[in-house]
């Protein structure tokens, strides 16, 4: 392998449907039987109210910037022929934060409060990665 | 809260680096060994006065193995894994097993070999595959730590107006202070202009908003005011301590603009029975520019959103209004992968007088503040003559 692969999310029980929905390019998160409040990163039980009751949902993945940073450095090898590139927490509606990366934009237009929407990139045969694009 | 738990029964009896910098050539447990025996001559203790070690390290069982380096039975120990806020909670801790009766003498030592071990340490990543982060931060080429505090700076650029200008202050001032401190990495001055020509890492942190990076060590040693009586140096006392935690990923960051600080100063101002007016000298952990602005805000120093402007015009710097980093920080000084022990051997040594040119005048209380983590740790320490 030539090019190096950036490195990857290992499934676990946690998690093991969220990244299966995001090979299906499907958003979802939890949310909790007990409260309702909605979850971000998937956990076995809810951060509110400590429930281990909880439904997955799918999210629509509209969402709003609420940070982001251009990355001149890269981390690893694998990030070297991507700098510049975006990263970003986005806020989405059911009340959760996340971390992705922007695409299909030029940094200069990004603005934070700007409505992003989830796009769905390949990451290797198992893996696919939820990212945002500007709305 | 229980006013004053440790009464002044506890101080800070000795303090020392190693030899801090790069390509020193010594190993993790030299360093702490060298900050050791310099520390305990510093107060004038031998090593059979230790009977409590708290070490960190990232060797395993860092206390267990600095004991046995030294030749230390303790029969009290403590690894606190915080980030770089942790020597702050060991002070804070040591002081609790101090005034329970639990221990008398308590030996704190760090060792880092981060500059040597550089490109190993970059690239490995470093996050355990099993913690979240590996799956929800890594992947997207989260450049662990600096991205998350370039996060936290973009909001309250965006939320506040704050400037890269009054960022840049923070490490022009830092800088101002490193010069006049002999065993700073870095001590040749800096301008604004300086920082906002250097090369861009993490938008809007640049280069010389970044700490150093080096290898080096540090122990303090904390004493039973009864037992440092009459020793070599003047005691510090351990006035208030607090520690907060908010989150350990920068996701789970509730809003990245305001910090644990604002929780933990809130419990050592009160422990103390003093208020940000009252402290002559601030030691904050400087790991980017955005760290510190944070932490002078949350910590009452000045009102949220107003750091920015707080920090411009050299308030910071020598001869300032509020001397702060005056070892150089971790930003010019020195950074070992944590700089939480530099802090507090800082503060001891100007409440001692001891600083020549780099001395605040008139220091009688000392505020220190140690950042862990991705803005995840905070822990306060008043410490006074």
């Amino acid at each position: 392998m030539t090019e190096q692969s950036r490195p990857l999310p290992k499934p676990d029980r946690d998690s093991e449907y969220y990244w299966a929905a995001a090979r299906r390019r499907e958003l979802v998160f939890q949310q909790c039987a007990g409260c309702r409040r909605f979850r971000f990163y998937p956990r076995a039980v809810c951060p509110d109210c400590m429930s281990d009751k909880f439904e997955w949902r799918r999210s629509e993945g509209r969402g709003v910037v609420y940070s982001f940073t251009v990355i001149h450095r890269a981390p690893t090898q694998a990030f070297r022929d991507r700098t510049p590139y975006m990263l970003a927490l986005i806020e989405l509606p059911e009340g959760v934060r996340m971390m992705s990366n922007l695409i299909g934009c030029d940094p200069a237009e990004v603005r934070i409060g700007m409505p992003v929407k989830v796009a769905f990139e390949d990451a290797s045969e198992e893996i696919t990665l939820p990212m945002f694009r500007p709305e | 809260m229980t006013r004053d738990p440790f009464k002044r029964k506890v101080v800070i009896a000795g303090v020392a680096e190693s030899d801090c910098g790069h390509e020193v050539g010594l190993t993790i447990l030299q360093h702490q060994a060298l900050a050791a025996k310099r520390a305990l001559d510093d107060a004038g203790l031998r090593k059979s006065d230790v009977d409590a070690v708290m070490a960190v390290d990232f060797l395993g069982l860092p206390s267990l193995q600095i004991a046995e380096y030294l030749g230390i039975r303790p029969r009290f120990t403590d690894t606190t894994v915080t980030g770089g806020s942790a020597f702050e909670n060991l002070v804070e801790h040591a002081a609790l097993a101090i005034a329970a009766g639990l221990c008398n003498v308590v030996l704190i030592t760090y060792g880092s070999t981060l500059w040597s071990d550089r490109r190993r340490v970059i690239e490995g990543g470093g996050v355990d595959p099993r913690m979240p982060a590996a799956q929800f931060e890594t992947p997207y080429g989260d450049l662990s730590p600096i991205a998350a505090y370039a996060l936290a700076a973009a909001r309250h650029q965006h939320e506040f107006g704050t400037t890269s200008e009054q960022l840049a202050e923070v490490a022009v001032a830092t800088r101002n202070w490193a010069a006049l401190n002999p065993r700073a990495l870095i001590r040749e001055p800096i301008t604004v202009e300086d920082v906002l020509r250097s090369p861009m890492i993490a938008s809007p942190l640049r280069r010389l908003d970044c700490c150093v990076m080096t290898d080096g060590g540090g122990a303090v040693i904390v004493a039973s005011a009864e037992r440092a009586r009459d020793l070599r140096r003047p005691p510090v006392y351990v006035l208030g301590s607090g520690f907060c935690s908010t989150h350990l990923t920068i996701s789970q960051m509730a809003n990245l603009t305001t910090t644990g600080a604002v929780e933990s100063g809130r419990r050592a101002f009160a422990m103390a029975g003093v208020a940000p007016a009252d402290i002559d000298v601030v030691e904050i952990y400087d790991s980017f520019t955005i760290s510190v602005v944070l932490a002078l805000e949350d910590l009452g120093f000045c009102a949220k959103g107003e750091g920015g402007s707080f920090v411009a015009g050299g308030r910071l710097g020598p001869g300032g209004e509020l001397p702060t980093n005056t070892s150089g920080g971790g930003l010019s000084y020195t950074h070992p992968g944590a700089f939480g022990i530099f802090l507090i051997i800082e503060a001891v040594r100007q409440l001692r007088g001891e600083c020549g040119a780099r001395q605040a005048p008139g220091a009688e209380l000392a505020l220190v503040h140690g950042i862990g983590g991705w803005l995840s740790s905070h822990a306060t320490l008043l410490l006074g003559r």
